[in-house]
């Protein structure tokens, strides 16, 4: 799945991503608002699913190499986490779905966390 | 590349968003000496876990970091409330953390579990009322 599928799925705004970044391969997922599980799991290009929203999201993201952010809920980033995106080179979303709808919906389109 | 390359930080207590940037700095050193991903990633989370741990339990404090051909070693260490049962603090899910850290997203009780399970070689020593000091090491593969 690449992240410009991720966008058509989960209805998402694009906050950050050019269109060379919308044709990234995307190979797993992780979703949680809490960092340090985020952390626990590595997986090459995956996507960060979370409700949180503030600048350690963007960083933890960069620690793990991911391709992409989605915020849930329709979250809107503010200036920092903008920034820290686009300087990484991180596909930043909002999509106004809940976190149980648009993971549902990305496992059924074939995502899975293993990879 | 055999020559050391010794880099240090000040970490600022209090300061979340600006916590990480110590690590930033790290990982993209690593990164531009052409070290394998694997092994960039893997102290990238360790020092990062250890840097937010300053920043949240302790006012901040010092980072170093030297670059090996082979390895990389990294020591963070802060003037903070110490921690008084090291081995309890090692367990997944125990945090002292409180509920508006945990909003913030952190305080799972995952951070020190998290090193030990990426570095290669993990030390902390602590006295309450002291400090903390934590020594990471990871071999380059
Ligand atoms: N630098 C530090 N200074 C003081 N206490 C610390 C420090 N690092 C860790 N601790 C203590 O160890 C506990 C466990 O740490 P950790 O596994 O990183 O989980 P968390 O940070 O999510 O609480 C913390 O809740 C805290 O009580
Ligand atoms: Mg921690």
């Amino acid at each position: 799945m690449k992240i410009k599928d991720i966008v058509r799925i989960l209805n998402a705004e694009i906050l950050f991503a050019d269109e060379k970044m919308l044709e990234t391969e995307v190979n797993s997922a992780c979703a949680s608002d809490m960092m340090s599980d985020v952390l626990a799991f590595v997986k090459d290009q995956a996507v960060l699913i979370t409700g949180l929203c503030n600048p350690q999201v963007v960083r933890t993201a960069v620690m793990m190499d991911m391709v992409c952010i989605v915020l849930v809920r329709g979250k809107q980033p503010d200036e920092i986490m903008l920034k820290l995106a686009s300087e990484k080179r991180i596909a930043m979303l909002s999509s106004p779905l809940r976190m149980f709808g648009a993971c549902g919906l990305l496992y059924e389109a074939g995502l899975k966390p293993e990879g | 590349m055999s020559d050391v390359i010794h880099l240090e930080f000040d970490v600022a207590g209090n300061n979340f968003v600006s916590a990480g940037t110590a690590t930033n700095q790290v990982k993209d050193t690593l990164r531009n000496l052409g070290i394998p991903n694997q092994d960039v990633r893997r102290i990238a989370i360790a020092m990062y876990e250890a840097e937010i741990n300053m920043v949240i339990h302790a006012c901040g404090g010092k980072a170093t970091a030297d670059i090996y051909a082979d390895k990389i070693e990294v020591v963070l260490e802060d003037h903070g409330k110490g921690i008084e049962n090291i081995e309890l603090a090692m367990q997944p899910g125990w945090s002292t953390a409180s509920e508006d850290i945990r909003g913030l997203g952190f305080g799972a009780g995952m951070g020190l579990p998290n090193i030990k399970k990426y570095t290669d070689e993990f030390k902390i020593e602590s006295e309450v009322g002291k400090g903390t000091k934590v020594y990471l090491r990871v071999n380059f593969s």
